[in-house]
């Protein structure tokens, strides 16, 4: 078995990182993430890496960019207000196909907000974010050690689609301190033949995302559509206690992580209520969802905002189901006992028959 | 297996490596856990708490509404979590600072723990939060003293570590008077 | 390529391609040629503009200094967008302004490659402000080649921050205002404050003497990151006929008297001669 240390979640997704390769970091300080670019600075450098700290979430993201283009590895981390300052980059990595990877510990919102766990910016990271037609991937830990191995999963999944991957947590999971064991990473990241590294021996290569010859936007638009369908493939989730579940509740990151305990409590209490997790935001794993729908009827969204992944939930049961919804803006962390009562309550009502 | 603890106090009288020291050797006995700091506003001064969950599964929720035992250090601590401690829970209470009558609560299973005038007695009084430590190991049967002790030079600051003996001590000391009591 | 590259030219300027017949008309020597690094297309550049010439005095220090196989150029977001269009070498695209920082971590990334910038004032001194001065105090080794011709030139001549006072554009129809819009900024007297940057210049191509000492400037800020000696910063001051309704010429000689009257022609900063 692999060393296991207890290290805090963002200390986590910074080991992850350097495991998984990545070299080059470029970030900004704001809470509640600031153990990732602390650890960065201490441990890149050894690693043979470099850690700039920028002197903004612009100039990170398009650090990030510069590197990457280049064929390395690299990754920018923030949370909420930092990372709507970083949407111009991440459409132009869309855009212009670079792969990298971007972390947001997020905080609440809107505005300047708070530091207290939510998940308000669900919408923010799975529609694209920024301007224009694009999608990112995006994974959704619920624990130190997923973490770690999300974020190494994160650079091989950049890599693949040339694309960003989002990683979205909060201050909950940036801030506990659990067991991670330290995985090695295995893999050989694949050969990058469209990377910048002078045109020695070969002829010129070009990074770019303007498109002004008649059609060819619309050539790369669909070729792009394309490449998100494609990420289908890599869709994940995590099913706890669903195969007898008359009725399931969905939800991602923290409060699924809260919501285990609470579904704990109600299966003591012989309530069959089950928990869908997806791991990948986008993409959403929606034939899951509709399994999920068709098998019991009955699902409940939980989040840590007023509704956002709930659409995406009932835009996959594609009504087969009754989906009811349970969340709460910023301010508290629920408890397991409180959220066991939402769903008992929604669970008696009954799902569609 | 489960147990969770809610370590409260003022920032600076060490609640935070109390959690994590426990969290280490939970993790070393081979456990499941998960350790979360609530800090105040002020990082001193102010009250910070944190939460260990232990098990033998993997921890769902590291919030704890109603916990199995608390440690609370001082009147605003004892005020807020003494009664949400469950009712055959155990509460441990730096009987030095805090004042009876913020001890309101439902389980029986209290132990009044004089931790500075211990930990003076091992010589340094600002080690009451390893001498409350030593009797929440003593009393929870969790792991031993033997095996906090061991994790002190993971959880401790290189700065700190010629305080390692003194430290080991004030966890023993506590244990002790558990063990009396 | 514009009027003022074929007057520097003492012959007349050969057609790009290279290879001529061998047989027949001898004694023909050529004496003025594409670069290896610029490619044999035509500009887009509107006539009079000086953009050719600054992309060309790029282009022969590439080729002096063998860079062409190592080089890694930052297009930015104005009329320099093409510059992968002309330029025979690997470029990325950086978002308008950014292309400081998109520098630095290709830089940081391939520190052995040669990289630059090729930036307009809408681009550098307006919203990549904070890339640039940042960049540069860092002390970034690359070169950043900044055209400034006081005017936004892609988006139709909207007014520019280094615009001068009273120039007319479509976002100041009565002429600046420094009242209400400040002075115009010179770029090159800032970043030369800063302790980071190594190599500051101010030069212009409106006629031969500019030239051959924007030549020399721009080689020695090639000489700054080739020896990795630091941050090079070459300011040029540019002609845009087109958005100062002006004829080449007059535009031309505008460059020479009033740009050149605000923003003096100099080197500011180098550090490896003091």
């Amino acid at each position: 078995m692999a060393k296991r240390v207890l290290v805090k979640g963002n200390e986590a997704i910074a080991m992850g990182a350097i495991a998984a390769g990545c070299r080059f970091y470029f970030g900004y300080p704001i809470t509640p993430q600031n153990d990732i670019p602390e650890y960065m600075s201490a441990h890149l450098p050894d690693a043979g890496g470099v850690f700039i700290q920028a002197e903004s979430e612009i100039a990170s993201i398009n650090m990030l960019l510069g590197a990457a283009v280049t064929g390395a590895r690299a990754m920018t981390s923030s949370s909420s207000p930092g990372i709507s300052l970083k949407q111009e980059g991440i459409s132009y990595l869309c855009g212009s196909e670079v792969p990298g990877v971007i972390v947001n510990m997020s905080r609440s919102g809107p505005g300047l907000g708070g530091i207290h766990p939510s998940q308000g910016d669900y919408f923010q990271s799975t529609r694209g974010g920024g301007h224009g037609d694009y999608r990112t991937l995006v994974l959704a830990p619920s624990t130190a050690q997923e973490n770690y191995d999300l974020t190494m999963l994160a650079f091989d999944l950049a890599d693949k689609y040339r694309n960003p991957v989002l990683i979205l947590g909060d201050a909950l999971l940036g801030n506990i301190k659990e067991p991670v064991e330290l995985k090695p990473y295995r893999k050989t990241p694949p050969v990058k033949d469209w990377a910048l590294t002078g045109t020695a021996g070969r002829p010129q290569r070009i990074v770019k995302s303007l498109f002004l010859a008649d059609g060819e936007l619309t050539v790369q638009n669909w070729k792009l559509f394309k490449k998100y369908q494609s990420m289908e493939r890599d869709v994940r989730f995590e099913n706890y206690l669903t195969d007898d579940a008359e009725m399931i509740v969905v939800a991602f990151g923290s409060v699924a992580r809260i919501l285990k305990t609470s579904v704990d409590k109600l299966r003591a209490k012989g309530r069959k209520i089950g928990l869908l997790r997806p791991i990948t935001l986008f993409p959403f794993p929606k034939a899951a969802v509709l399994a999920a729908a068709q098998q019991c009827g009955h699902l409940m969204a939980v989040e840590l905002n007023t509704g956002q992944m709930v659409e995406d939930v009932r835009l996959a049961a594609d009504c087969q189901a009754k989906v009811d919804f349970y969340g709460r803006p910023p301010g508290s962390i629920p408890t397991p006992d409180e959220l066991a009562h939402e769903v008992e309550k929604a669970w008696r009502q009954g799902g569609r028959k | 297996m489960y147990f969770d603890t809610i370590i409260a106090g003022f920032g600076g009288q060490g609640v935070m490596l109390m959690g994590n020291l426990l969290a280490y050797a939970a993790m070393k006995a081979g456990r499941q856990v998960t350790y979360m700091p609530v800090y105040g506003v002020e990082m001193r001064g102010g009250t910070a708490n944190c939460t260990v969950v232990i098990s033998d599964k993997p921890v769902g929720s590291p919030i704890v509404q109603e916990p199995v035992s608390a440690v609370v250090l001082n009147n605003p601590s004892a005020e807020k979590f003494s009664p949400k401690v469950k009712k055959n829970g155990l509460l441990l209470v730096n009987s030095s600072l805090v004042d009876e009558k913020y001890v309101q609560a439902r389980t029986k299973r209290i132990l009044r723990i004089p931790s500075l005038e211990l930990a003076s007695e091992v010589g340094n009084p600002r080690l009451a939060n390893m001498v409350m430590l030593g009797a929440l190991v003593q009393v929870s049967g969790l792991v031993t003293v033997e095996q906090v002790v061991k994790c002190l030079p993971e959880a401790l600051d290189p700065r700190y570590h010629k305080m390692i003996p003194v430290n080991s001590a004030a966890l023993s000391r506590g244990a002790e008077f558990a063990k009396q009591s | 390529m514009s009027a003022q590259t074929s007057k520097k030219a003492p012959a007349k300027p050969a057609p790009a391609k290279a290879a001529q017949p061998k047989a027949a008309q001898p004694k023909l020597t050529q004496v003025f040629d594409r670069p290896k690094s610029l490619k044999d297309v035509p500009w887009h550049f509107c006539p009079g503009c000086h953009h050719g010439v600054i992309h060309r005095l790029v282009g022969e220090q590439l080729d002096a200094f063998g860079l062409r196989e190592k080089t890694i150029g930052v297009a930015s977001v104005g009329c320099s967008v093409f510059l992968y269009d002309y330029f025979d070498v690997d470029v990325v695209e950086s978002p308008h302004g950014r292309a400081a920082a998109v520098a630095t971590g290709v830089k940081r990334a391939r520190p052995d490659n040669f990289v630059f910038t090729y930036q307009g004032d809408g681009d550098l001194a307006a919203i990549g402000t904070a890339e640039i001065v940042h960049a540069a105090n860092r002390g970034e080794k690359i070169l950043v080649v900044f055209v400034n011709n006081a005017v936004f030139g892609m988006t139709g001549g909207q007014m520019a921050p280094t615009t001068l006072a009273g120039q007319v554009t479509t976002t100041s129809p009565r002429g600046r205002d420094i009242e209400t819009a400040g002075p115009p900024i010179r770029m090159a007297e800032m970043l030369t404050t800063l302790e980071g940057a190594s190599f500051v210049a101010r030069v212009a191509v409106d006629n031969i003497k500019n030239l051959k000492k924007a030549k020399a400037a721009l080689k020695r800020a090639f000489e700054y990151q080739v020896n990795g000696w630091g941050f090079a910063f070459v300011e040029f001051l540019s002609s845009c006929p087109t958005n100062w309704k002006m004829t080449p010429e007059a535009a031309n000689a505008r460059v020479g008297k009033e740009m050149a009257d605000y923003f003096p022609l100099a080197t500011f900063k180098d550090r490896r001669a003091e």
